[in-house]
């Protein structure tokens, strides 16, 4: 009995000790396609980051890497220092990360926006910021008075174009005449370009601008041209005070926190997370009080609809732009659907670029 | 009064010794910025330049890292050994990797042993006809080959980034801009299990081995010296300078073209719109570091090589800036030609006499 009691102490104490050292060395790993201080993409994940450091979790980034050769060095290093878990946070890193994964089977691997996982110490997350652009289409919709609406696009891929479809069927509720003309940029992060895309649009009459583009450029041009504009990524409400209605702000920082957590403690499991409002991963930054205060209102109501599921972004009927039935009456697009997104919805102007 | 005056006579030892001691200096004031950052610098640098390489894997992605970078810069000393400022193989290896990602894309899905010599090939032409541009224009228009290089830079990046979003983008990759991965019968072998290293060395080994053959035991060679040395005797002597210009180029463009198509068919497997970070810019430190001595750029490339890896595993281990490792290639140069120039000329401290004043 005694002996039996000793060796149960020893084992548990022994199964601490072992447990707590590992505790204590646990390190989670950050890759980022750019630098810390671009105040969008990277640094929200940032922010995310240090929500986990300050969780009294140890982590390490290494930023600007690019999307070529070197991600696969660069990950597999995070891995074989020592850390536990490896977020890369960038498209261009899923191949990479998927052949790392293969190498490091005790190491956990989440990556962003991605759509492979080839193993099964691989998940992917991304938020459904189509949400928020149903908050800005709502918003463009009323305060526009030309109803032609300015769209910055960097990629015609899926999560793009969903964007752009769920900011115009949102603005066609509140405004049947309104017209979105877009700007193909090719990239994410180009001050230049996009600020030179955003007088473009301005020029054509748009007075209501967004972008799916990380820079602050856009919302600086807006506010100079004197047309209403959202922030993209993070509050860039003080790059321009005025113009700003509201601006998407991606919050990584409750995943991060969450999976480093389950990652430590043992229940990190492979999943495709894909959050939004409800979740907060996808958050409004405050609304400009230059709308009114009926249209504030009105906006916040629809942003609790949203994240209950009251209101969901894509509800038939939906109409492609030649006019066929995408979804039908009293029915929403599923996710299948939301994921592989490849047309324009009625009221966009022009082709998507192949 | 201060006068500088050129020295007559450099001795060969120093002239080669110059380059380590910039590298030596480079450690010293890389020191001092890592403990004015708040580092402590030995170890910092022990981070930087030793770390990296204390494993196989390590090693061998220096090798990698480095195969690019010293056959661009090999290729880039026939150009600048000749007087020819060929400032854009960064357009010419875009360039190479456009036309042979081509022809992967072209033999996908084909199994054959003939697929990967057509795609390395075919790459080299690539590279020899965008760099042909310049020196056409330079010989028959006379026109600025500094400029006209650098400016195909961003024709190129245009040209690649058009084909990977629209064209050539993967039909099953929701439309990122992308191809499809090549077929296994496109990639270069990998030498070890486990390791990346590919291939492209070999290619890279040779090259450097016909370049020495090219540059000192051909007459080639030779009148390329001569044309660097002094124009007006290279046209004295007879040699057809417009010839030369135009092959230096192809060589050089051809050199970048084989480093794109190592690339995309070795570590990454695909076209998409990073597939060099700037190899064609820091190859021309290379060359300069290397003395556009095909021996001493197998090194230049490796020390540069390990400025990039160094600046990674600094970042991880101790959050150390990432740009600290531009900083590093660029202190490298700072001291190389701080140093040549107190090698061809000498300071000569005068004093004040009466009959200047």
């Amino acid at each position: 009995m005694y002996k039996n009691f000793l060796r149960y102490i020893i084992s548990v104490l022994f199964f601490l000790g072992v447990s707590g050292q590992a505790n204590a060395d646990f390190k989670v790993g950050f890759v980022y396609v750019g630098p810390t201080g671009d105040h969008g993409w990277t640094y929200q994940h940032d922010e995310g980051r240090k929500a986990v450091e300050a969780a009294g979790i140890k982590t390490t980034y290494v930023e600007s890497v690019p999307e070529g050769a070197d991600a696969e060095r660069v990950i597999r290093q995070l891995a074989q220092s020592g850390h536990d878990l490896i977020f890369t946070t960038s498209f261009g890193y899923m191949d990479p990360t998927n052949k790392v994964a293969k190498d490091f089977p005790n190491v956990k691997f989440e990556h962003a926006t991605g759509y492979k996982r080839e193993h099964s110490n691989v998940s992917t997350y991304s938020a459904r910021f189509y949400e928020g652009r149903t908050l800005l289409g709502h918003m463009a919709g009323k305060m526009t008075k030309t109803n032609v609406i300015g769209y910055i696009a960097s990629f015609p891929i899926p999560e793009v174009i969903r964007g752009i479809n769920a900011m115009t069927l949102a603005a066609q509720k509140v405004n049947p005449d309104i017209k979105t003309k877009i700007v193909w940029v090719f990239t994410w992060y180009d001050p230049g370009k996009e600020s030179e895309a955003a007088q473009a649009l301005i020029d054509q009459g748009a007075d209501v601008i967004m972008q799916h583009t990380d820079s602050t450029a856009p919302v600086q041009v807006a506010e100079k041209a004197g047309v209403w504009s959202f922030g993209q990524a993070s509050d860039m409400q003080r790059f321009a005070p005025k113009s700003i209605l509201t601006s998407i702000i991606d919050d990584w920082a409750p995943y991060y926190v969450e999976r480093s957590i389950a990652a430590r403690d043992g229940t990190w499991k492979q999943q495709d997370t894909w959050h939004g409002l409800k979740e907060g991963m996808v958050a409004m930054a405050p609304y400009n009080s230059a709308m009114g205060s009926d249209l504030v209102k009105e906006v916040e109501q629809l942003q609790k609809d949203l994240a209950s599921g009251k209101t969901h972004s894509f509800t038939g009927p939906i109409y492609d732009q030649k006019g066929n039935i995408l979804v039908a009456e009293g029915s929403v697009a599923d996710d299948g659907m939301l994921a592989g997104m490849n047309v324009y919805v009625k009221g966009v102007e022009g082709d998507i670029p192949q | 009064m201060i006068k500088i005056e050129k020295r007559n006579d450099v001795s060969p030892s120093i002239y080669f010794l110059t380059p380590i001691l910039a590298i030596f200096l480079t450690l010293f004031g890389g020191g001092i910025i890592f403990y004015v950052l708040g580092f402590n610098p030995l170890e910092a640098l022990k981070f930087f330049f030793i770390t990296p390489i204390s494993d196989l894997y390590g090693f061998s992605e220096l090798l990698v890292k480095a195969t690019p970078l010293c056959l661009i810069a090999i290729g880039l000393s026939f150009c600048f050994k000749s007087n020819n400022w060929n400032i854009g193989a960064e357009g010419q290896l875009i360039f190479g990797g456009i036309v042979g990602g081509g022809v992967a894309l072209l033999f996908y899905g084909h199994d054959g042993f003939y697929v990967l010599p057509i795609i390395i090939l075919s790459g080299a032409i690539g590279g020899m006809i965008f760099a042909m541009i310049p020196a056409v224009l330079k010989t028959y228009l006379n026109t600025n080959e500094i400029l006209v290089s650098l400016m195909l830079v961003y024709v190129a990046k245009l040209l690649l980034d058009y084909l990977v979003v629209g064209p050539w983008s993967n039909p099953e990759g929701f439309n990122f801009p992308e191809t499809r991965q090549f077929s296994e019968s496109a990639r270069m072998p990998i030498l070890f299990d486990g390791l990346r290293i590919h291939a492209g060395i070999f290619i890279t080994l040779i090259t450097v081995f016909l370049s020495w053959l090219i540059l000192y035991k051909t007459y080639l060679g030779f009148q390329i010296k001569v044309s660097g040395l002094s124009l007006k005797t290279a046209k004295y002597a007879g040699y057809k300078g417009k010839a030369m210009i135009i092959i230096v180029f192809m060589i050089s463009g051809a050199c970048a073209g084989l480093a794109g198509v190592g690339e995309i068919t070795g570590p990454i497997g695909q076209l998409h719109r990073n597939i060099s970070p700037d190899y064609g810019f820091t190859a021309i430190i290379v060359a300069f570091l290397g003395r556009l001595n095909p021996l001493g750029i197998i090194f230049a490339s490796l020390i540069v090589a390990l400025t990039y890896l160094g600046a990674e595993t600094a970042q991880i281990f101790l959050q150390v800036p990432k740009y600290t490792g531009q900083v590093f290639q660029g202190m490298i140069l700072f001291f190389l030609l701080g140093s040549d120039y107190l090698l061809f000329f000498k300071i000569k401290f005068l004093g004040l006499k009466k009959n200047e004043l």
